[in-house]
């Protein structure tokens, strides 16, 4: 089918725009692939399918609109947490704020080293997890990410890491418009924790691609920074195998477009995926978008969908969620909850939830709703003393909660309480 | 204490009149219960006191140590020392109940100029309350009455005015999904809490806890009025006839 002219035309005029990574490596084939892929589906735009409720346009573009930096007036999140810290400004990495790559169970390296040797093992990942995600919904953004990233970090853990690696994204520069890709390849039996944070860039396009073998476990906890104008779209493309765990949480508070995609395929037995998602959004120039995919291709396998927002002066959350459940996929458990808290008339919350099931012996549910402040509730904690605005404040963390419960760990689950409780605070 | 006079209540939503003129003095120190058949406008009286939304004051007054009590928000009547038991007891689901009870006690001390409850202090405390109403552990650490029984429920509402120590307590129908022996413990106390400057107004269908929580006064309220006023004796007659004959004699 021949693309459309308007797409084509803008395709066209973004990759324009882009210098294409110079040179041979092991990765020249994956992004050559990326780019006739893009080509082919052409970059997103408003009338497809699963960008009917979030406008493309600004991630299209050639430019990144421009985004004020936002001053913090808060400690950097996980600062007490002992990490290796690796550190991109506008998506640039920067070895003078980073810490030294090394923990034992791990081995990081910036993409752009391994990038420069002949033959790496991410070869395998790169690009590779990505395409299988393309099917059956058409993720060009993605496919654009494989095709022009030079940056971004490639991790391997070998056994239980020492300390979780922190993915720092400042952002300094107005007109930014960066390109990460991430790739992890966690090992039969090994155990590893991601962290990242901040905004980014102006305009982020990140890419994490995580594999991860028989009995491995992987963590992931994500905080989007605070600034009020960055636009950012985001993929998360997971394998897992056998007896394998995945947990990812993300908080976003602020941002002025957010589109967070989580593509996750389970292909061996009795694997976990959890996926989960927070998010608090103040005016009419916040929009968040979780787009949610989750495979299950093997026998016995769990999977947990849960994302919850809290949306007012007109702030906008969409939900899309999907668990496939594919012929033979047997003894399978999926859930998935998306919900909203409007604190008022204004704000909206769009969700496309979707089952879709070819084995018989399956337990999946899904449920979707949108609603305000408990009014009785509100009044109990009233008649006991709780002023308007902290029992508001009460009720509100108390509806993230079953979000924030996914978060193993208590000390970055903290962080992110207090993040979130800041957030409240300042708009009280 | 609380002063009622000539209370009138619609409802806010549709045109219907719920409390047709309640007149109603509380002296400090005194315990006074209504009693009145199902739907008479009991648990209504209690909302509007404590400023539950829905209604509308079409008329009269209520005041609390001479304070217009209609003219402030429900945290401020709790500050000014106003407590309702809730009929129904609500489950917040994600709010603990250690959590809601400490910021509760802070609110109302912040508000009446008081310092805040350090950690330490506040535990103690909660937990030496916690026993005698034998509330156990597990249940202060739960989301505020998720999964609490009835009786469970009854028994965390007096916890919370135990630790809130409130100068004017409405309990509304505190007894009823309560067992003998939790009875007794909630009528303890109650008990335990009476005193010169505080006053209760114990809204009840049963002579029962009355044994317990002897009353000074008791109100019959019949169709959003209160019909007649006596001593305990006149829960006796109720408990006894019902309520045909009072309410016949006062036609
Ligand atoms: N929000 C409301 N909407 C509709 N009707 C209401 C509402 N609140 C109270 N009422 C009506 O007002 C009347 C008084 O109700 P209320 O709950 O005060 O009675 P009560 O004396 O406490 O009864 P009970 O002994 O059964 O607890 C009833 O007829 C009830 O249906
Ligand atoms: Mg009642």
């Amino acid at each position: 089918m021949a693309l459309p002219q308007v797409k084509q035309d803008a395709t066209a005029a973004r990759l324009d725009g882009i210098t294409l990574p110079q040179g041979a490596s092991w990765a020249s084939h994956a992004r050559k692939n990326a780019l006739s892929r893009v080509n082919a589906m052409g970059l997103p735009h408003r009338r497809d399918e699963y960008w009917k409720f979030t406008d493309p346009v600004t991630l299209v573009q050639p430019d990144a609109p421009k985004a004020a930096v936002f001053q913090q007036d808060e400690a950097p999140l996980f600062e007490d947490v002992d990490r290796v810290k690796v550190v991109f400004v506008d998506g640039v990495f920067d070895a003078a704020q980073s810490s030294d790559l090394v923990a034992e169970g791990l081995e990081i390296e910036r993409l752009a080293d391994a990038l420069a040797t002949d033959i790496h093992w991410a070869k395998d990942l790169y690009g590779v997890l990505e395409t299988r995600g393309q099917m059956p919904v058409a993720r060009p953004l993605a496919a654009l990410n494989t095709a022009t990233a030079t940056d971004g970090v490639v991790i391997r853990a070998t056994g239980k890491a020492q300390k979780p690696v922190s993915l720092i994204y400042l952002h300094q520069n107005e007109t930014s418009d960066a390109v990460i890709h991430n790739v992890i390849r966690v090992e039969a039996g090994a155990e590893v924790t991601l962290l990242e944070t901040g905004p980014a860039a102006a305009r982020f396009s990140k890419v994490l691609e995580v594999d991860v073998a028989d009995g491995g476990k992987f963590h992931h906890v994500r905080a989007q920074g605070r600034d009020h104008e960055r636009r950012a779209v985001t993929h998360c493309f997971a394998r897992i195998d056998s007896g394998s765990l995945f947990k990812s949480f993300t908080l976003t508070v602020n941002g002025s477009l957010t589109r967070n995609e989580c593509v996750i395929e389970i292909v061996g037995d009795e694997a976990i995926a959890h996926v989960a998602g927070a998010c608090v959004g103040d005016g009419k120039d916040f929009h968040h978008d979780d787009t949610v995919f989750v495979t299950h291709d093997a026998v016995n396998c769990e999977s947990r969908q849960v994302f919850k927002k809290v949306l007012r002066n007109g702030a906008v959350g969409v939900f899309q969620g999907k668990i496939l459940v594919k012929e033979g996929a047997q003894k399978t458990d999926g859930y998935q909850i998306s919900q909203s808290l409007l604190l008022d008339g204004d704000s909206q919350f769009l969700a496309k939830p979707e089952l879709e099931i070819y084995a018989d012996d399956v337990a999946c549910s899904h449920g979707s709703t949108s609603g305000a402040i408990d009014e009785t509730a509100l009044f109990y904690l009233r008649s006991r003393g709780i002023d308007h605005t902290t029992a508001t404040n009460l009720l509100t963390l108390a509806f993230l909660a079953e979000a924030l419960e996914e978060i193993e760990d208590d000390v970055l689950a903290g962080a992110l309480q207090d993040q979130l409780e800041g957030w409240l605070a300042r708009r009280s | 204490m609380l002063e009622i006079k000539n209370l009138a209540v619609d409802l806010e939503e549709e045109d219907k009149s719920i409390l047709k003129g309640v007149d109603l003095t509380i002296e400090p120190g005194k315990v006074h219960a209504i009693m009145g058949p199902n739907g008479s406008g009991k648990s209504t009286l209690s909302y509007v006191l404590s400023g539950k939304g829905g209604y509308e004051v079409t008329g009269g007054s209520a005041t609390l140590d001479g304070a217009d009590l209609l003219d402030m928000e429900p945290e401020e009547r709790a500050a000014a020392g106003l407590f309702l038991a809730f009929q129904y007891p609500v489950e917040i689901p994600g709010v603990g109940n250690m959590t809601f009870l400490r910021t509760a006690m802070n609110a109302q001390r912040k508000a009446r100029g008081e310092e805040e409850l350090s950690a330490g202090d506040f535990l103690k405390l909660v937990r030496e309350k916690a026993k005698t109403l034998k509330i156990d552990a597990d249940m202060l650490k739960r989301p505020v009455n998720v999964g609490f029984s009835g009786g469970e429920k009854k028994r965390n509402e007096i916890l919370q005015m135990a630790m809130l120590e409130p100068r004017m307590c409405v309990l509304d129908e505190t007894d009823s999904g309560l067992d003998v022996d939790a009875m007794k413990l909630v009528a303890e106390g109650v008990n335990a809490l009476r005193s010169e400057g505080r006053s209760f107004l114990v809204i009840t269908h049963y002579q029962r806890l009355l044994d317990h929580i002897q009353p000074d006064v008791v109100h019959i309220m019949a169709e959003g009025r209160i019909v007649k006023s006596g001593g305990p004796e006149l829960a006796l007659e109720v408990e006894n006839n019902g309520y045909a004959d009072i309410l016949a004699e006062v036609a």
